[in-house]
């Protein structure tokens, strides 16, 4: 897994809610058995007229040239609906490291953690003055401290994470590799509970 | 302070509690599907470990598969290999699949809790949002991304952070041509898609109590559409009449000592809820969606929220946007709208008594002619008890075809897709955008109000059809 520590980047801002699973990538795509190539088809239907890719729709965030960076702003309940990790793979593969909503679905937050994507939650307020900055403005989302600022206001939140997930992000360590240390622990457990 | 049957279960898998971080949940049985399994596969694979415990996974083919001819190989490629890449992994690391042709093979969640695989006390989970289908038999049962699949294969455990408890309390009879379909739609729309993001969700009451247990079931199914992280229901006599005798099922002494530990899988009187919400059953009425998320539903005979209803900017544009997409009038009413296409079917709504309902309705009717259909038994069994009840000659008479078992036109995966901009009443979880194909506008329903709509090709409200 990739860490991060901190980042310093433009937005894309993604003024919807409840953005699901199935808009961040559909069904017809889940055919793959390996994680690669994602990407070319985040956001596909709300990207592409009739499923042509030379037919960008104009009027969608992400095929309007002045909006670049690393980071996703989206409006709140963002990535709820199925539980497809696909989802996270594609913001991953896209080129995105961090998510930032003032409000994510459990199972998209932790598949996002897993794949070294950083999801942020802010507060409804921080989220409309983030919104309301210009396409040239950055954001800085720094790990370590917690912190999000709107590098031009100045204007900054702290975050939550726990402090188990920090250390892993900030590592890249994953979970797994911890799992496979435990194995020891599992098995007497399981002696427990027969 | 006593226990919530969440806490009674949850606290006695947790390995090892992380300070300031998750706890390591060992998880009692997994089931996994060829679409969010393969890439666990080759993780364990490439980090050169084995798996821990492939006696507890129960592996099936149901997302991706035809729901015609599958006795024949699978025409689309890239389907049959991401099948044949489950059979494969499944014969390499030997776990149990019930695939294609299968007797056994069908919807994950139907297949679960019909084999008795599925039990009180467990602890479930599954690379599948709907894994909260099996909370209605008294376990800690939630959907898990693919790298969480990779852990369980690694470790027989995931590392989980504890969720929020909730109860949702209904109380009273319903009314007539109301079914738990109609409950969990009308929960959603009360609390909205993200209402219980964060929590687990205990559904108790009187009206919960007099459920079967396939009711049950999509009352838990559609816990994950207003965001909880599972739903469940304590076990009770219900539960161990349905289970008793089913193939996986603990038999004779086995039986009676799980029986005895089941019976202690109860909220105690004194437990505490971070939220509680208390539900009337005789305000419940058939349940319809309108918009684009489940929480966007409504009574059938209700109308449309009006623009000026909603302030918010933010969600008075989702809103806008919802209503494009749908093709519909802010504040208009939706009975008697035409209708193009019928799905019955999904883990929400595939069971035997799916089809006795929607068979009692149609019965010696023929469907609309205006209407196409897809009509999906959840696995092989309810296909067979479809037959052997002949509710099989009911559908043929009216005209309607009854297809083979698979997620099909819930998640528009295979070739089972509703055309852009054409209305399917779906008896399935969701009503995303393009959820059923590119531009197909989903209607969320109970099996009853899908009947009404294949009979009359409209928006009907099944009480005005019923004796």
């Amino acid at each position: 897994m990739q860490s991060l520590q901190k980042i310093t980047s433009k937005f894309i801002p993604l003024r919807i809610e409840n953005v699901d699973t199935d808009q961040i990538i559909p069904a017809r795509f889940l055919k793959a058995t390996t994680k690669d190539g994602f990407g070319k088809n985040l956001f596909r239907d709300w990207r592409y007229e009739n499923d042509d890719e030379t037919k960008p729709k104009a009027d969608f965030v992400l095929n309007q040239k002045q909006y670049t960076g690393a980071i996703l702003v989206a409006a709140k309940n963002f990535g709820c609906g199925s539980s497809r990790e696909h989802a996270a793979w594609s913001i991953q593969d896209y080129g995105f490291k961090v998510v930032v909503s003032s409000f994510f679905a459990d199972i998209f937050k932790n598949n996002a953690l897993n794949n070294g994507v950083l999801p942020v939650t802010v507060t409804d307020a921080f989220l409309q003055q983030i919104f309301a900055q210009g396409s040239d403005d950055t954001i800085t989302v720094d790990l370590e401290k917690q912190t999000i600022t709107i590098d031009k206001t100045g204007a900054t939140e702290t975050f939550d994470i726990n402090a188990y997930k920090k250390t892993c992000m900030l590592n890249g360590y994953d979970d797994i590799d911890y799992l496979l240390s435990m194995k020891d622990v599992i098995e007497k457990f399981e002696e427990t509970i027969k | 302070m006593g226990n919530t049957i969440f806490d009674k279960i949850w606290d006695k898998h947790v390995v090892k509690k992380i300070e300031d971080g998750p706890s390591v949940l060992y998880i009692d049985k997994h089931f996994i599907h060829e679409v969010t399994s393969p890439q666990a596969f080759s993780g364990i694979e490439k980090r050169g470990a084995k798996l821990f415990r492939p006696k507890q996974i129960v592996a099936t083919a149901d997302h991706n598969v035809p729901t015609l001819h599958q006795e024949l190989p699978i025409a689309d490629a890239l389907s049959r290999f991401q099948v044949d890449t489950l059979i494969d992994n499944c014969k390499k690391n030997g776990i149990e699949l019930y695939g294609l042709g299968h007797k056994y093979q069908g919807i994950v969640h139907v297949i679960g809790p019909e084999l008795g695989i599925t039990q009180p006390g467990m602890t479930i989970v599954c690379g599948d949002s709907h894994t909260s289908t099996h909370g209605a038999f008294g376990s800690v049962a939630f959907g898990i991304g693919t790298s969480e699949v990779e852990m369980v294969f690694a470790s027989q455990c995931i590392m989980q952070t504890k969720p929020k408890a909730m109860r949702i309390n209904i109380e009273g009879e319903l009314h007539k041509g109301v079914v738990s379909k109609d409950i969990i739609l009308y929960i959603i729309a009360k609390i909205s898609a993200s209402g219980a993001t964060g929590y687990f969700v205990e559904y108790a009451g009187s009206a919960i109590r007099a459920l079967s247990m396939e009711a049950r079931m999509t009352i838990c199914n559609m816990s994950i559409e207003m965001g909880a992280r599972g739903g469940m229901i304590a076990p009770d006599q219900t539960t161990f009449n349905y289970m008793e005798g089913r193939l996986f099922a603990p038999k004779g002494a086995e039986w009676e000592a799980k029986l005895a530990q089941w019976k202690e899988l109860y909220t105690d009187a004194d437990a505490k809820f971070d939220m509680e919400i208390n539900i009337n059953a005789q305000d419940i009425e058939p349940m319809i969606t309108y918009g684009t998320n489940p929480g966007m539903g409504l009574s059938v005979t209700g109308k449309v929220p009006t623009l000026e209803s909603i302030t918010d900017p933010t969600e008075k544009q989702n809103f806008e946007k919802a209503m494009k997409y749908m093709g519909l009038t802010p504040g208009q009413t939706l009975l008697g709208m035409p209708v193009q296409h019928v799905f019955i079917g999904s883990c929400t709504n595939s069971r035997i008594e799916d089809f006795r309902l929607v068979a009692s309705i149609i019965k010696g009717k023929q469907k609309d002619p205006n209407v196409k259909t897809l009509i999906v038994p959840g696995s092989q069994e309810v296909a067979k008890q479809i037959k052997a009840e002949g509710l099989d000659k009911i559908f043929e008479a009216a005209g309607i075809e009854i297809r083979q078992a698979g997620c099909s036109a819930c998640l528009g995966m295979n070739e089972d897709k509703i055309p852009a901009g054409e209305y399917c009443i779906s008896t399935s979880n969701r009503n995303f955008e393009g959820r059923q194909g590119a531009g197909a506008r989903t209607m969320l329903v109970s099996p009853l109000t899908a009947a009404a709509a294949l009979l009359t090709g409209k928006i009907s409200d099944i009480r005005t059809m019923l004796n």
